[in-house]
């Protein structure tokens, strides 16, 4: 069977049981459309809430920016999977015995006040469409390289597919379906690494096989992909970082913090029987993360070695004419000549997966010093004997270039692996897209059904009319989601940074400060919210123009890029949220204390015991 | 008022634990995998330099073991408050 048939196969076959789970899982009242009537087990919520978690973004970006990056990618890996830690310990279980179905109606109700349930629906909004931009782009992306539709074909069919069981499913529908998607992304994910693993070090499991040797000799495989890096002129890969160890530090922090504010994140940790539960889950969540997390770098600097060795034969790992790849033991022993002649690949000789990658773009050739070889090394090295070497060989720059997103997806095709593995892939890269969208969206229509309709404007619709404002307003979302995917602001890719930001420096101080400071009241809150927002949108807009528009940078008025001790935009939301804290300390000090009923209310959300099912009631 | 005292205590407990767990969670990432990595990577574990394998691997595997530790514990402290679940 040829790949086209294969994945139109396997792709079909997915979705075909996600819409099958839907129709199963339909919800009948609001509990369990916005909570699934808080019935699912922790070990289920877990791979849900894995799934809603690991976007388009997770599965295919993070292991070519880990592999580009280095050590420094790390921030990443312990910044996405830290956050969990904050959630179950300081969010997840109080919000749970809670027991309400969104986080601006506990910011609301804690508050006493509806402008901060309105300044949290703004938050939510924001941090969530920014979102949701990408991950409708990343379906399009996907659907077009893999089924060989255009892009916007394939927006409109993963709105379709999304609309038929998260419109009748609701979160019941969303949660039960994200579980099976998470199955596919993680199996689409594993599978290749292990291959890859193997050929490499002879170790199965790719967590180990990134600190084995390499297979025939006694290098371990990071010590030869540093010996190879460092002497075509780049930074060593196990100690490399892009910016200061501080912004490191403060970007991480971000991160964490954002991940643990990220609405559609805590939402899934009312959809559990008890606080127990919601403890535990919090934990499940991040087995099944890591899981995907632990593998990535093993990926990364895999395909980095893969790639250098591809081109250049004195790297020791070529790519083997009969398939997959083939370790040299002889050539990294000898430690050959990275810069003779004849090492680097003639151009004409090159594997068929460039030649499939070049056709997209993302993989470039440019044969600056007209030899017919691909010379891949850094040309604006620092260090001069790799400089040295370069021009003593005759180099004149680097000739190939390649987009990071490659990594992932071509990773099956340069180990020649089976057609149903690269079928499995897509599917993957298609659920990750989807249940994370899903989850977005859910997030989105609660707020406005349930926080703006009936919290501000509609107090006593009815269960019914509320439940069909949920799914008018889900539905009203996905195609809102659909447009901006189709039509992509041209500041979709700077917003991922927004929304983390936007989660760090407002939503998750203000939670937290609700559950563990019993005086904070609403003047201190609404203060230390729109504080932390405000300098970080400050901050992110000097350095990308206001609401991203190209022109209205004011880097001038900060004193230059990163002024901020060296912190980029991205990493600003840590920034951020240390001011909300301390604004919402200062203004409560000269405010009056919360009232009585308030006080109470707090140890109550304190204490385990007396957790009902979450209902709606303002 | 006994439910005050036991809802005082319950939350010193509670606290308590968070603060160890908070601790952990610092040291293993943004101590070994920030701050410590270039003196750690003096060490190899494996083929793995100490202070990259936190940051590309340890710390994960810590962040889930600490959650599990803590919702244990924290079982056992609303057991012993008397503040659990049916």
């Amino acid at each position: 069977m040829d790949l086209q048939t294969t994945i139109y196969l396997v792709v079909g076959a997915t979705f075909a049981l996600y819409i099958g789970i839907a129709i199963w899982a339909r919800a009948g009242s609001t509990s369990e459309f916005y909570a699934a009537g808080g019935s699912v087990p922790p070990v289920m919520n877990g791979m849900a809430t894995a799934a809603d978690w690991m976007s388009a973004a997770s599965f295919i970006s993070m292991a070519g920016l880990i592999s580009n990056m280095g050590y420094g990618g790390g921030l990443f890996l312990m910044g996405w999977t830290g956050g969990y830690v904050l959630l179950a310990c300081l969010l997840a279980p109080y919000l749970r015995k809670f027991g309400k179905f969104t986080v601006p109606q506990f910011i609301g109700d804690r508050f006493y006040s509806k402008s901060a349930s309105t300044v949290a629906v703004v938050c939510l909004l924001t941090a969530s469409l920014t979102y949701i931009i990408g991950q409708m782009t990343g379906v399009g992306v996907a659907f077009s390289r893999f089924l060989g539709v255009s892009s916007e074909t394939g927006i409109y069919v993963g709105m379709a597919i999304v609309f038929a069981y998260a419109v009748f499913g609701g979160m019941k529908g969303i949660t039960y379906t994200q579980v099976a998607q998470y199955i596919v992304l993680i199996i689409a994910y594993i599978i290749p690494a292990v291959f890859i693993s193997i050929m490499l070090t002879g170790v199965p499991i790719p967590q180990l096989g990134l600190g084995a040797t390499v297979s025939g000799t006694d290098v371990s495989m990071l010590t030869r992909l540093d010996q190879v890096v460092t002497d075509l002129g780049f930074g060593k890969y196990t100690t490399t970082t892009a910016g200061s160890t501080l912004n490191m530090f403060v970007y991480t922090m971000s991160l964490m913090i954002g991940t643990a504010g990220l609405p559609h994140v805590i939402m899934r940790f009312f959809t559990v029987p008890n606080v127990a539960a919601a403890r535990a889950s919090a934990g499940w969540a991040l087995v099944f993360i890591a899981l995907l997390y632990t593998t990535a770098p093993a990926v990364a600097a895999m395909a980095k070695l893969n790639l250098f060795g591809s081109v250049n034969s004195a790297v020791g790992i070529q790519n083997d004419p009969s398939g997959g790849l083939k370790v040299n033991p002889e050539v990294i022993k000898a430690k050959a000549d990275l810069y003779a002649a004849e090492a680097s690949l003639k151009y004409e000789a090159r594997p068929d997966w460039m030649k499939r990658w070049e056709k997209t773009g993302l993989l470039k050739f440019e044969d600056k010093n007209g030899d017919g070889r691909i010379q891949y090394y850094n040309d604006k090295t620092k260090n001069p004997e790799a400089k040295a070497k370069a021009d003593a060989a005759g180099w004149k720059g680097n000739e190939l270039t390649v987009n990071a997103d490659i990594v992932v997806l071509a990773n099956p095709e340069i180990a020649l692996l089976p057609n149903w593995v690269i079928a499995l892939v897509a599917a993957g890269g298609l659920a990750a897209a989807l249940s994370t969208a899903a989850g977005l969206l859910m997030a989105i229509s609660a707020a406005i059904s349930h926080d703006l309709v009936k919290g501000v404007f509609k107090p006593d619709i009815s269960e019914k009319g509320e439940l069909m404002a949920g799914k008018i307003a889900m539905a009203v979302s996905i195609v809102v989601a659909g447009y901006l995917g189709l039509n992509p602001p041209g500041f979709a890719a700077g917003t991922v940074a927004l929304a983390f930001g936007i989660a760090a420096s407002s939503l998750f101080p203000a939670i937290m400060m609700g559950i563990f400071s019993k005086k904070m009241n609403k003047e201190g809150a609404m203060a230390g919210m729109l504080a932390g927002l405000f300098i970080t949108l400050f901050y992110v807009f000097a350095h990308k123009g206001i609401f991203f528009i190209k022109g209205t940078d004011y880097l001038g008025v900060i004193g230059g890029a990163n002024s901020f001790f060296g912190i980029t935009p991205e990493a600003f939301g840590g920034i951020g949220a240390l001011v909300n804290f301390i604004v919402a300390f200062a203004v409560d000090k000269v405010t009056k204390e919360p009232p009585e009923h308030i006080q109470h209310m707090v140890e109550a959300v304190r204490i385990p015991r007396g957790s009902k099912a979450v209902d709606g009631a303002h | 008022m006994k439910y005050e005292h036991d809802a005082q205590g319950y939350w010193k407990a509670t606290l308590g634990l968070i603060t160890k767990v908070l601790a952990i969670w610092f040291l293993c990432s943004f101590g070994a995998g920030i701050l410590f990595a270039d003196a750690l990577n003096g060490i190899s574990l494996g083929g793995y330099p100490l202070g990259f394998w936190f940051a590309h691997q340890g710390s994960m595997y810590i962040f889930v073991g600490l959650i599990f530790w803590y919702a244990k514990k924290m079982g056992d402290i609303d057991r012993e408050f008397d503040v659990h679940e049916d």
